[in-house]
């Protein structure tokens, strides 16, 4: 639209600075200063040994001690690997199959459709804590009802611990985040489904193309914004799954990511407890590989 | 139903069943939340599960509102905790001792809405100036808002809370409230939204004189209403749920919110299912309301969102 | 129109809740510069007028983790509301859970927030915030009759190396174990249990296990590993079958890494009925037991005997109505068998705020060293770690409770839990845990945590 202007004049060009920082102030505000200054501090104490306990002392700068120790920290760069894997485990399997759910009911009629997106976005509504104690009490080896059904369906013989066997463990919270994931992209499908343009789906039709290929050759391309956008936001998502690690798994059983590392290292009483330079350092390594990563992925929404 | 006219085919019966199947699935833990909380706790701990429940009883939630206790509310002086000698907090009005899972559903309201209300403000003048405003250096800040939209909060955890201590604000709601509105997600959302929003209706106000503020007030806000809505609900459910800055802000069992209470009870010593059913069941079936009453606006908002995202 | 209506509902109700949420805060004002060290110690329990001019604070903030009935909130409010009444001082109690209580004070300390007054152990007390800087030292609440009165092994657990008390010693207790007796009844193995002496060998202890897991065909009994909670019960198991210490007799190293440890493990490992269970917390172990699920507890003491679970369903019965009956750790025969020991109590935390820590200390004073101690003594379900306070005998009141004290006690182990780095070393011990359940070998686990708890030590000394 910049370009359909023509160059604005010096006066109306001030104008516009002063009446867009004064609308974006408030917003600023919170996000300066409880977002960006944060991630700034952050960044700092990442160069230095700040700990808890050493209140009286001043921190002393270190350089990069704690970015080559977290290179040999196997805790650390095992959590780094679920993290990454938890992240490209579950991004493409929310895509997916929210892409089949939609296809499959959004032709559905109204009410049978409402019906539907609901319950698929209930467990997102119902809130993590309430979702991890029932999955806890499902998952149960002892009185699960997981454990039940596999039984008596002659699945299983023993009963499995699902969150204490680290075969398991990380597929079960993956489970969980899938359930918790999937609601919006649904929703955004369905619509996004229902609003393509039917003539060129008609034409198609008549020049012979079938259901597939007017799935993929026709509608799906129209869809690519709708997916970016799914992708960008279940990336978000599937690194906010620190509830699910804290209340089931506590990061055993192989289950530890980066996110609750920080926390770990941070708040627990370990001997590297207020350890805060170093967990500071494994925010930022975090935040490099987020940040790469959100590049890639608007790249990739600004070329379509 | 512009397509409803479709054949029947194999696929579409098969398809149908499985989505029967799924979405019993997805109802399930939500039943089993519903159904548990209302079992006596013999039954929910007998390893044979019972799919309904054989005797419905209510003395789950009679011992999860016996188990802690709380004032109803506390309404005290603002700030006055950085005035008073002792650092407490002044209160004009105590409300009556009552289970504190109540005071946890009025703080986690009042935190919700709090948070709701502020983040659509915000974020609908930020996402409107970032979209139709010209203004220097709006690149870079939505290049920042874009990074910083997918960081998960434990990165910035620790500096978070010193922040949060030097402002008093420590073990108080709004500790978890500003740094919900300071997340940027909302305004990437309002900026898209305001980008459907006519540019030869904002310079026919400007050349009727109107100002800027007036322009934004009643022009702009009306159209991007559903944006609004959407980001309400969102932003409240998100805060709802958002466990991790709750536990790490909140210190005192009267400031405690739902979610967190509800936690702090499930890594007790004494694990009691029964208890926790209640206490989940009271977490989640308010919010579910809630979206069920909103849920036009919803999927319309989030929709309106991403089309053009 | 109807949108409208309910935004400005929740507007108004916002503003209304805002006030409510500028209240509640409980510590927020207190400054986040450093304290002077140099006022550590200096206090009365009757302070010198403070500079800031304000003597004893008013209200203090006191928070406890569940140690026995100090978790249920119906049993300590009394107490504190005839605490308030005598002193005038008001009390906000917070209670936490040992899952992630920690991270809560250090949450709290983090941002210069603690609580003024704290119930815990010595290895969080003394070994953490203690020798970290962020306790009052109290010794000169500890007069020569105090001396004499307290347990004098308690009194060490409380007191850190450079001789600062940073845990005033309210209780104690022996951790042992527990066996569900009717399982054991109905798999016929009663006859290893002696209800007289509650000790055992590892031979009758093998049995009864063999005996129950034939009879259920399910786990018997869990080495539980998913975190810290309750890990002395799994220490005290692997140690006992062999004789043998974990840490060397100076408290300055760990020595796990011997063949004791290593057959103990491999033994449990091996054995049908035994499960490794990385699911599990101490707690999570309580309540299947509880459940009749697991029919052996390896985190039992005395509180858990009177109130299992403490869900107040009754003293040494599951909730399915078998007996309960506790035991000690099985050794080898003619070993005498080393229960845990655990020591608990109240420390202050330095705020900084002489006002707030004079309170603080008059908390204390009131619950370890006056005729209250025998109440708080009661509401823990442990013993009271002192004959006598200020002139009065202090006794517990349940002879149940007494019963336990005279089987349990004489087996009481030493204190071993101040280590140097010990918080480090218990999370080396259930990560071994959980290494040696997965399946790894287990000489060369155990080998590689213990180097890494000793590392751990070494960093601390």
């Amino acid at each position: 639209m910049a370009n359909s202007q023509p160059k604005m004049s010096r006066a109306l060009q001030r104008r516009e600075n002063v009446a867009g920082y004064l609308f974006m102030l408030p917003s600023l505000i919170f996000f300066i200063g409880f977002v960006v200054a944060p991630m700034i501090i952050c960044i700092g104490y990442s160069f230095t040994d700040a700990n808890m306990n050493s209140k009286t002392v001043a921190t002393t700068f270190v350089g990069l001690k704690n970015f080559i120790d977290l290179w040999q920290d196997e805790t650390f760069l095992l959590a780094l690997k679920n993290t990454f894997l938890i992240v490209l485990v579950s991004v493409p399997a929310v895509c997916m199959f929210s892409l089949w759910v939609g296809s499959a009911i959004y032709h559905l009629k109204g009410p049978v459709l409402s019906a539907f997106r609901c319950i698929f976005y209930l467990p997102v509504v119902t809130g993590s804590v309430a979702v991890t104690v029932v999955w806890k009490w499902m998952y149960d080896n002892y009185t699960g009802i997981l454990n039940y059904v596999l039984k008596g369906a002659g699945l299983i013989e023993q009963n499995i611990n699902f969150l204490g066997d680290e075969r398991f463990a990380l597929w079960c919270i993956i489970l969980i985040l899938f359930t918790t994931s999937v609601g919006q992209p649904i929703v955004l499908y369905v619509s996004a489904l229902g609003n393509v343009d039917t003539t060129l789906i008609e034409a198609a039709q008549v020049d012979g193309a079938n259901d597939i290929q007017v799935f993929w050759k026709v509608k799906w391309p129209q869809m690519m914004p709708t997916t970016l956008y799914i992708l960008v936001i279940t990336t978000i998502n599937s690194f906010q799954c620190f509830a699910l690690i804290q209340l089931l798994t506590k990061g055993g059983a192989g289950t530890d990511t980066v996110m609750y590392r920080i926390y770990w290292t941070a708040f627990k009483l370990t001997e590297q407890a207020g350890h805060f330079g170093y967990a500071n350092a494994m925010g930022v390594v975090l935040a490099i590989f987020i940040g790469i990563l959100s590049a890639v992925q608007f790249k990739l929404a600004k070329e379509k | 139903m512009r397509l409803g006219a479709k054949r029947v085919t194999p696929y579409r019966v098969i398809s149908i069943i499985v989505l029967v199947i799924l979405a019993l699935l997805f109802l399930f833990p939500l039943y089993w939340i519903v159904t548990g909380s209302m079992k006596p706790v013999t039954e929910i701990l007998n390893p044979e599960p019972s799919f309904f429940p054989k005797e419905f009883t209510m003395n789950n939630f009679d011992r999860l509102f016996a188990k802690r206790t709380a004032p109803l509310w506390e309404l005290a002086v603002p700030f006055s905790s950085q005035f008073s000698s002792d650092h407490k907090a002044v209160y004009f009005s105590v409300g009556p001792t009552a289970p504190a899972a109540f005071r946890w559903l009025i703080n986690t309201v009042f935190m919700a809405v709090a948070a709701m209300v502020i983040t659509c403000i915000t974020a609908s003048m930020a996402g409107y100036a970032l979209a139709k405003k010209r203004f220097k250096g709006r690149g870079i800040l939505f290049s920042l808002i874009v990074c910083a939209m997918a960081l998960p909060k434990q990165v910035i955890l620790i500096p978070l809370i010193k922040e949060i201590s030097a402002l008093f604000m420590w073990d108080n709601l709004w500790a978890v409230i500003v740094p919900t509105v300071g997340w940027p997600f909302g305004v990437f959302l309002m900026k898209q939204f305001s980008e459907s929003v006519p540019g030869e209706i904002l310079e026919a106000a400007r050349i009727d004189g109107a100002s800027e503020w007036y322009t934004f007030y009643s022009v702009v806000t009306p159209m991007i209403k559903p944006g609004i809505g959407a980001l309400a609900i969102f932003t409240f459910i998100n805060s709802w749920n958002d466990y991790f800055l709750q536990l790490i802000m909140l210190g005192s069992g009267s400031n405690y919110t739902i979610s967190l209470g509800i936690a702090t009870l499930q890594s007790e010593t004494s694990i009691d299912l029964g208890i926790l059913m209640a206490g989940a069941a009271l977490a989640a079936i308010p919010i579910i309301i809630v979206f069920l009453a909103f849920q036009k606006y919803f999927t319309q908002g989030i929709t309106m969102g991403a089309v053009k995202g | 129109m109807k949108m409208k209506k309910i935004v400005s509902a929740a507007l108004a109700m916002a503003m209304a809740l805002s006030l409510a949420a500028c209240g509640g805060q409980n510590n927020g004002g207190q400054s986040t510069t450093p304290p002077p060290s140099s006022n550590q110690g200096s206090n009365q329990s009757t302070p010198d007028p403070a500079p800031t001019g304000s003597g004893t604070a008013d209200a203090i903030t006191v928070w406890v983790y569940p140690v026995g009935g100090w978790g249920d909130e119906a049993k300590v409010k009394p107490l504190i509301d005839k605490f308030t009444s005598d002193t005038g001082i008001k009390v906000t109690m917070e209670w936490l859970a040992y899952a992630d209580g920690d991270d809560k004070v250090n949450a709290a300390l983090t941002g210069g927030n603690a609580p003024d007054v704290i119930m815990e152990g010595p290895e969080r007390l003394v070994a953490n915030w203690g020798v970290n800087g962020h306790m009052v030292d109290l010794s000169d609440m500890i007069d020569d009759t105090d001396r004499q009165e307290i347990l004098p092994a308690a009194l060490a657990a409380g007191t850190s190396t450079d001789g600062k008390v940073y845990l005033y010693p309210m209780f104690n207790v022996a951790h042992c174990m527990a066996v569900n007796y009717t399982a054991v009844k109905e798999a016929g193995a009663e006859a290893n249990i002696d209800l007289e002496t509650r000790t055992w060998t590892v031979e009758q202890f093998d049995a009864t296990v063999k005996a129950l897991y034939d009879k259920y065909g399910t786990t018997v009994a869990a080495v539980y590993c998913a975190g810290q909670g309750g890990d002395q019960g799994t220490r005290e198991l692997i140690r006992n079958r062999y004789s043998t210490k974990l840490t060397n007799a100076e408290h300055t190293a760990y020595t796990w890494n011997t063949p004791e440890v290593i057959n103990a493990l491999t033994d449990l490992k091996n054995m049908p009925g035994i499960e490794f269970d990385a699911s599990l917390q101490g707690g999570d172990e309580i309540a299947k037991f509880y459940q009749g699920v697991l029919k052996m507890a390896f985190c039992w003491n005395a509180a858990q005997q009177m109130d299992p679970n403490s869900a107040g369903t009754g003293e040494g019965k599951t909730l399915t109505g078998d007996e309960i009956v506790y035991m000690c750790f099985p050794t080898q025969e003619g070993k005498a068998p080393e229960e845990g020991s655990g020591v608990w109590g109240l420390g202050a935390f330095n705020t900084g705020d002489e006002a707030r820590i004079a309170a603080a200390k008059e908390f204390i004073k009131y619950m370890c060293d006056s005729e209250n101690c025998s109440q708080a003594g009661d509401i823990s379900n442990f013993f009271s770690c002192r004959s006598m306070a200020e002139g009065v005998e202090i006794k517990s009141s349940n002879p149940l409770l007494v019963e336990y004290y005279s089987k349990m006690m004489p087996y009481m182990g030493e204190y071993y839990q101040i280590t140097n780095g010990w918080a480090g070393a218990r999370t080396e011990w259930w990560n071994m845990l959980q290494r040696v359940g997965a399946g790894d070998d287990i000489a060369e686990t155990v080998a590689k945590y213990e180097a890494n708890a000793n590392a751990a030590a070494s960093a601390a000394s």
